[in-house]
This record gives C-alpha cells, structure tokens and sequence, in this order.
C-alpha cells in the first residue's frame, strides 16, 4: 500500500495535478471509478495516473481490453446506474472508435428521453502530438465535439484547472469530455486546495489583462497566448488573454467585452482552421462588436488544414510557435518590431 | 427466401415455417394458471396496442418511424418473466414490446408515440426513444447495437453494487453486424459480467435476409467465440422462451457471468410502418408470411390453454375483448394528451 496522495496544494506540475483530481474524487467519492486502456501502465497517460490501482484497487481503476466503443458504452451504462465513471482514451486519435457512445449516446440520452434518464458521465481525451507520431496520434479535435450539444468540452490550461475542473466534471451530472494535452505536463503553478467548482458556471478566465488586444487561447493554445503577450509586452504593447477553459457550452461574453475595449482579436487554437474554434469565437465576437469598434480585422492562428506531419522538419511548420504567431500577430495588427 | 452461395443454414426446421414441431402449442409445464394468464394478456397487449400505432400510422395521427414487433410478441414476453423490477433493460429501434413487457405504462407509451408531453420521455422520443425507468427499463435507441454495450456497463454497476441484478440488452440479427457487438461480449466475458444478450433473430435487417448478409443463420456462435454460455429457442413459443430465459438469467446472477438467448422468430409487419407486403420500399413474400403467420406464438399459446382445459373458448374471447377494450380507452385519453409547450426545446439539453 502506499503512502496517501500528497497534499494537493504547493507547487504542482499539470500531469500531477491531473493525478491529484483523481485521488481527491476517489478518496470521497466511492461512486467514482476509472475505466480505459493502460491505465495500470506508466506508458499511456503519463504521470496523470501513477499508481492510482495501487491506492484505489484495480477494482476502481480498470485497465481495459482494446475496444474503445465497448468501454466507452459500459462507462455510460455504470453512469446511467449511479455510478461517476472516468472513461480514460490515452490517445484522442483512438477514441474516435467510440464516437457513436459519445455523440449518439452520451450526449443525447437525456434530451431524448425527456431528462428521464441522462449519464453522469466523464471521458477524459488526451492530445498527445509532436515527436514525429504522424497523423493518426496528433489530432486535436475538440470543435468536432463541442459542434453536440449536450456534451460539455473542459479543456484546462493550468495545474490549477487540470485538477479542479476535473472533479466538477466528474461531479456534474452531464456527460463531459475532458480534453488534456502532453504538451502540458510540465508546467507548474502554485496551486491553493482544491476548489469544488459547479461546472455549469466556468467559463473564461483572463490570464493577463491588457488594452491594446485581445488574445484568446484553451488548452495548450493558452500557454502560447501567454508567450505571444509576454513578448509583445516587451514591445509596448498590451494584451488581454482570455482561457477559455469551456468550449462546449460555449460563453464569450467576456471575450466581447474585451474586444469592444482593444478593438482586435486574435484567437490561437490547436485544431485546424475550417469550422475550428477561433472561426467559433471570431464569428461569436464579431456578431456583438459593432463593426466602427474594430480596428482591425479578426486574426485566427491554426494548424493548417492538413493532417499532421511526421518528419521534425515538417513538424516544425506544422505547429504555430510562439515567433511564427508574434510575426502574424504584429503583420496583421501592424503592431510591434 | 433469397440465399447467397456462401450462406449455409444451420438452423433448420426453426427457421422453416412450415416445420411441424415448432406448429405446435406450448408447452405448458411447470407454469401456474397465473403465470400463463400473465403470459397471454402481456402478448395480447403487445399486439393490440401496436395494431392501434399501426391504425394511427395509417391515418396520419403518427408520423415518427414506427417499427412493430407483431408477431415477435413471445421473445419479450418470455423474457420479462425471468426479470425482476431492479435488472436493468436496454431496448432498440423496435422496442414497444420491450417495454409493455417490463410493465411500462400503455398510456405513456402511446403518448410518446403521438409525440404528446404526456410520453414516458415527455414527447421528446416517439416511437424509437422510450424509457420506463421505474420498471427498469432504462431506455431504448435506434442506433443499431448501440444500447449493446450501455448494458455491458449496466452489469457492471450492477457487479459493483455487489447485489444480484443484471443487465439484458435486446437486439436483432442485424445488430450482430455491427463490431461492438464483439467488443460487448468479449468485454462482459473477460470482466465476468452479469448481462444477458436477448438476440431477437427475425432473420431480416430492413429488407435484407439474413441468408444474404451473413455465412450462417445460428447467431449463438458470436458467443461461443467469446466462451459466453449461449442458448438457442424458438421465439414464438412464450414457456420455451421464459425456460431458457430462467435458465440463463440464473446463472447470471448466481455466477455474475454473461449469457447469450437467440430466439428465433419473425415479424409480420415491414421493418418500419405498418404494411405487411414492404420492407423499406421492397417488396415481402406474402407467401412466407403466410406461413410463419401460422407460427402465430398467441395461438400456440391459446392453443395449448385449451386442449389442456386450462382455459376455454368464452374465457380466451373475454381476455381479447379486455384488452382490445383497454387499447382503445387509453388510446382515446392519449389522443387527447397535451402536446409539449414550445418553450421545452431546450430544457432536457443538460441537467438542470
């Protein structure tokens, strides 16, 4: 048996943070259990789930067969049955094998069977690209899922929100798919203890405030917004950075406030660019912004639209980095340098 | 009966209408007055009040797809009998015998079936979305084979509860088609859980026989790939149906293990809608029809009732105009349920 979960407050890494979420939910909640591929291996989900079977059992932390569709219905037939399961897809790529469970199922059994009947269900996603693994282990596709409605989408930047928004998606009663990213693992916070937060009133939060522009990120895309406006700082120039942290149900009231005030968007996503998320936010902001507050036109940094790469060399242009979005940033704003 | 060169039957006689053997009535023993009575009043429930959707289809009072299981009334039937109102049911596209079997409530089933507020899912599901959560049916879908793993889940909440409940997913022969289908039985197998695959093999998909979708007709050898104790009936006799059914539910709940039921049987209506001469748009052999109409699982009962003189001629004709009479009672009270306020559109979205 080992020791009990460390606190979870200090400075903790995202990875662990993720683990500390489970440990916190299992060790009060007897309703919770995990459920998916790899979970009693160190490989498949990082340091997000160490030894979660030795503390909690292999009865609540169930490693599975190779069958994405069938695990994924058995979580939502636990969850139908009073149970909060944690459906664990180590690779986002893979559960698309389970697509029908997630936007047939999950995300419509209450609507139509008039709230009679609705899961308690949580399915954790991991993006998990670069290195060269090529098109079948990069996709990040969380404007696919957050198009259904019924189905929440959390995708946290922070140590902080990897832990917390965890436990209120798996304490709220909707079906939830939380999308983590690798990318992530190693940034670290000083995290306060945990807050139990009511999933259904998250939404955006400004990282950095500014005047001049409005950046908005989720996921890792926040972290890159961070470093765009660090360094555009250094230039004079002031950003807002909204985290969206919930794409589905999607609020950017705040987003518009702050455009109405700097009069420019810039919207930096991880996914492809065609009926992406920043076309989502753009055309949500625009739809608000009275066309005399724009000073300039909306900018959306995306994956181009094309499937992941596997050579470094490719790679590198694939993915927007942080010189390549402070280049386009102060091109179309005709700001900066 | 179209058959590719690659398919081989083995099944025989029971898929052969006019086999003598499966003509004859049911066996009736080892079964209580009452649990027979029980028997035929749920088949004859099942069949009227889908005669009155399939009047309603006709007339236009109903427009959501309506699929009918007349003529497959037995397999839910025999197979309720084994279940108690704590197992957890999942249903299909063609599930109202499903759930009138599980004591869901006539009136709320026609109500959805309208489309009216009234409806076990509030009008929001029709014909293909009904629960009755109550009586542990938890729901049904159209999506073929996809309430097949929701109930693997359900068992193994139900093993995690630590109780002896199961779970019972209700598919056709179609479904078995479809890879989850696989990853359901092999996943119940490996995890030991207590759920009973119910394989209503009709021996069409839509419009398509059997004999040109798959090598075999004898379904029961998905489970046997998968070590899952399996069973073969005919699903027009209701006793043979709630034996087998007694037989395997209790060893899943003794065992907390998977167990597989094929029932083969035959619906008289088309895959959706009520004509009986059309599939999807392509024409049915009347002829066959004809003959598995002879199958007819309320007759074999019936018939059985009288020579064993548990039940005479008057008595057969009052139980019919029973429950022909309450149809049309609680028919009547549904047409005149509320229809749903516009302004739910988007209440059962997320919980509230």
């Amino acid at each position: 048996m080992l020791a009990s979960a460390p606190p979870s407050e200090g400075i903790l890494a995202y990875g662990q943070a993720i683990r500390d979420g489970f440990s916190w939910l299992m060790s009060r909640h007897a309703e919770v259990f995990a459920i998916g591929q790899g979970l009693w291996s160190p490989w498949y989900v990082g340091n997000s789930m160490t030894d979660l079977d030795k503390q909690f059992g292999r009865h609540r932390v169930l490693d599975t067969p190779v069958s994405e569709a069938a695990c994924t219905g058995a979580a939502l037939g636990a969850a139908l049955c009073g149970y909060r399961p944690i459906i664990i897809h180590p690779r986002l790529d893979f559960m698309l094998l389970a697509v029908d469970q997630i936007v047939n199922q999950a995300a419509k059994w209450r609507h139509m069977l008039g709230g009679k009947n609705g899961p308690c269900l949580t399915i954790r996603a991991i993006v998990n690209r670069g290195g060269e693994q090529g098109a079948q282990h990069s996709q990040a596709l969380h404007a696919w899922f957050a198009h259904i409605p019924g189905l929440r989408v959390v995708m946290p930047a922070t140590p902080t929100d990897a832990r917390d928004l965890l436990i209120a998606s798996v304490l709220c009663d909707d079906p939830v798919l939380y999308i983590d990213d690798r990318w992530l693992y190693e940034e670290q916070e000083t995290v306060a203890p945990v807050r139990v937060r009511d999933l259904r009133k998250e939404g955006p939060e400004r990282r950095v405030e500014g005047s001049d522009l409005t950046i908005v990120g989720a996921s890792y895309s926040t972290r890159l917004a961070l470093q765009v406006s660090a360094r555009l700082a250094a230039h004079g120039i002031s950003c807002d950075v909204w985290d969206l942290r919930v794409v589905n149900p999607l609020n950017v009231d705040e987003v518009i406030a702050s455009v109405k005030r700097t009069g420019r968007l810039c919207v930096i996503d991880g996914g492809w660019r065609t009926c992406g998320l920043a076309g989502e936010v753009s055309a949500r902001v625009a739809e608000s912004v009275h066309p005399s507050a724009w000073k300039a036109a909306p900018l959306r940094v995306t994956l181009p639209d094309a499937p992941a790469p596997t050579s470094a060399v490719l790679e590198a242009n694939y993915y927007p980095d942080v010189e390549s979005i402070v280049s386009r940033v102060t091109a179309c704003f005709g700001v900066g340098t | 009966m179209q058959v590719s060169e690659r398919h081989v039957s083995e099944l025989g006689d029971l898929v052969d209408p006019s086999a003598p053997v499966y003509l004859e009535p049911c066996s009736l023993t080892g079964y209580s007055d009452e649990e027979l009575n029980g028997f035929l009043r749920t088949m004859l429930l099942i069949r009227a009040a889908e005669e009155q959707i399939a009047v309603w289809v006709e007339q236009g009072q109903v427009h959501c797809p309506c699929h009918l299981s007349i003529g497959q009334e037995a397999v839910a039937t025999g197979v309720a009998a084994a279940l108690r109102s704590s197992d957890r049911l999942f249903g299909n596209h063609r599930s109202h015998a499903h759930y009138l079997a599980a004591r869901g409530e006539l009136y709320g089933l026609l109500a959805e079936v309208l489309g009216r507020a009234d409806g076990c899912s509030h009008g929001m599901g029709g014909s293909m979305h009904l629960q009755s959560r109550q009586h542990g049916f938890f729901g049904s879908v159209p999506i073929v084979a996809g309430t097949i793993p929701i109930a693997v889940g359900a068992a193994l909440a139900a093993k995690m509860d630590g109780g002896t409940d199961i779970a019972v997913a209700f598919f056709g022969d179609g479904a078995c088609e479809e890879g989850v289908l696989h990853e359901s039985l092999n996943l119940a197998a490996i995890y030991s859980l207590p759920v009973m695959f119910v394989c209503e093999n009709n021996q069409y998909s839509s419009h398509l026989d059997i004999a040109l979708r798959q090598p075999s007709d004898r379904l029961t050898r998905y489970a046997e790939a998968h070590r899952v104790r399996a069973q073969t009936v005919d699903g027009n006799d209701v006793t043979a149906v709630a034996r087998a059914t007694a037989d395997l539910v209790d060893a899943a709940r003794r065992n907390s293990m998977p167990v597989f039921l094929e029932a083969i049987t035959y619906r008289w209506r088309g895959h959706v809608g009520p004509k009986e001469d059309l599939d999807v748009g392509v024409r049915r052999s009347m002829t066959h029809l004809a003959a598995w109409k002879h199958r007819d699982p309320v007759r074999r009962l019936e018939e059985a009732l009288s020579l064993a003189g548990r039940a005479d001629a008057a008595e057969l004709a009052a139980l019919h105009e029973e429950v022909r009479a309450r149809v049309t009672e609680v028919a009547a009270s549904a047409l005149k349920a509320p229809w749903p306020e516009a302004s739910t559109l988007l209440d059962f979205v997320y919980a509230r």
